[in-house]
């Protein structure tokens, strides 16, 4: 099996513009507990890479991520740039190494993951993107080849985003604020969970 | 001025990185090269990794080349930047966990005696000893 490169395409312009779309919810969310500039950085990088869309999906699928990683860390501006730039730089490195979409995707998420996590140094519990994303892969671990998964990662996105709210920040600029982080949901989570939400409504749509 | 380490100052802000430059020129003079960027790819506030590598490569030296941050964006931007140089180059480029003025005027003056990078790297990081 592959992905076509239609579908990648169609895919990735889904996911940028609905980044680009919650840009000023995310810029809001930072400006509670952050600098404020998560939505313009995300903005930022998601418009690079629509620019650069034809070219990327033009490319087999690894370098094709590697290409959608590299964008996003020279444009992003904030350290969303490096942590999204090493999701999706690592998601191509598996596979370049026989790793393959559709089949292998737990694997191949779980290595864009934990590329998150070594380059925010961070673990799940501390009020970051990885809160949504580490929920999501044991989703689509325990889920995998079940026909409600895409509706089972989408719940799974959306409840732990929401937990993120009680949580004390200890990484990132939020970890500042100490006590005063609790009670707001993390910007980063919430980009997270808007990427995974509209990568599964693409996929339903052309279910 | 080859022999000695080049000292990189990365902030969020434009302002804050050259003044920081400012202060450490005034200290070692032309002895050590000095590169520094601030700004996001915008202009804004923020850091940028193309303009990182930019400043680590002004400011090369055979020596090596110490990087001074500010805030977190600054340092995650600088680690993905000296991951991003040319293999060769990559092992010689430190990012000091240090305060970035203190730490920029402490290294380069470091540096200027003809310090090892370690030597620069370990002098900029006693300042965040507890």
């Amino acid at each position: 099996m592959s992905v076509p490169s239609e579908t990648f395409k169609s895919l990735v312009k889904a996911a940028a513009e609905q980044v680009i779309a919650s840009a000023p919810e995310l810029t809001s969310l930072d400006q509670a507990i952050g600098d404020g500039d998560h939505g313009t950085n995300m903005k930022r990088g998601c418009e690079a890479v629509l620019g650069k869309l034809d070219a990327i999906s033009a490319q087999p699928l690894d370098e094709a991520f590697k290409m959608i990683g590299k964008t996003l860390v020279m444009t992003v501006g904030g350290a969303s740039g490096p942590l999204y730039g090493s999701f999706f730089l690592a998601a191509g490195e598996a596979l370049s190494h026989d790793k393959h979409l559709p089949e292998d995707l737990a694997d191949v998420f779980g290595s864009a993951v934990n590329a998150v996590s070594a380059r925010g140094r961070s673990h799940v519990g501390e009020k970051t993107m990885l809160d949504v994303l580490v929920p999501v892969l044991e989703t689509l671990k325990t889920a995998a080849g079940q026909p409600d998964l895409i509706a089972r990662v989408r719940t799974t996105a959306t409840e732990a985003v929401e937990r993120t709210a009680p949580m004390q920040a200890t990484k990132g600029r939020a970890s500042f604020l100490g006590a005063r982080s609790v009670g707001h949901v993390d910007p980063g989570a919430r980009s997270s969970c808007v990427l995974v939400q509209a990568v599964c409504a693409g996929l339903e749509a052309r279910a | 001025m080859s022999d000695t380490v080049g000292i990189v100052i990365v902030s969020h802000s434009s302002d804050i990185a050259k003044g920081t430059a400012d202060m450490v020129r005034q200290m070692v003079g032309s002895e050590v090269k000095v590169a520094f960027c601030g700004g996001n790819p915008d202009g804004g506030l923020g850091t940028s990794v193309p303009l990182i590598i930019d400043a680590i490569n002004a400011a090369w030296s055979p020596k090596g080349v110490a990087v001074l941050v500010d805030l977190g964006g600054a340092e995650t931007n600088s680690e993905m930047a000296v991951e991003m140089l040319e293999p060769a180059r990559r092992d010689l480029v430190v990012v000091c966990n240090a305060p970035i003025v203190e730490g920029a005027v402490m290294a380069a003056t470091e540096a200027a005696g003809g310090s090892s990078l370690a030597q620069v790297k370990a002098v900029a990081e006693e300042l965040s000893a507890d």
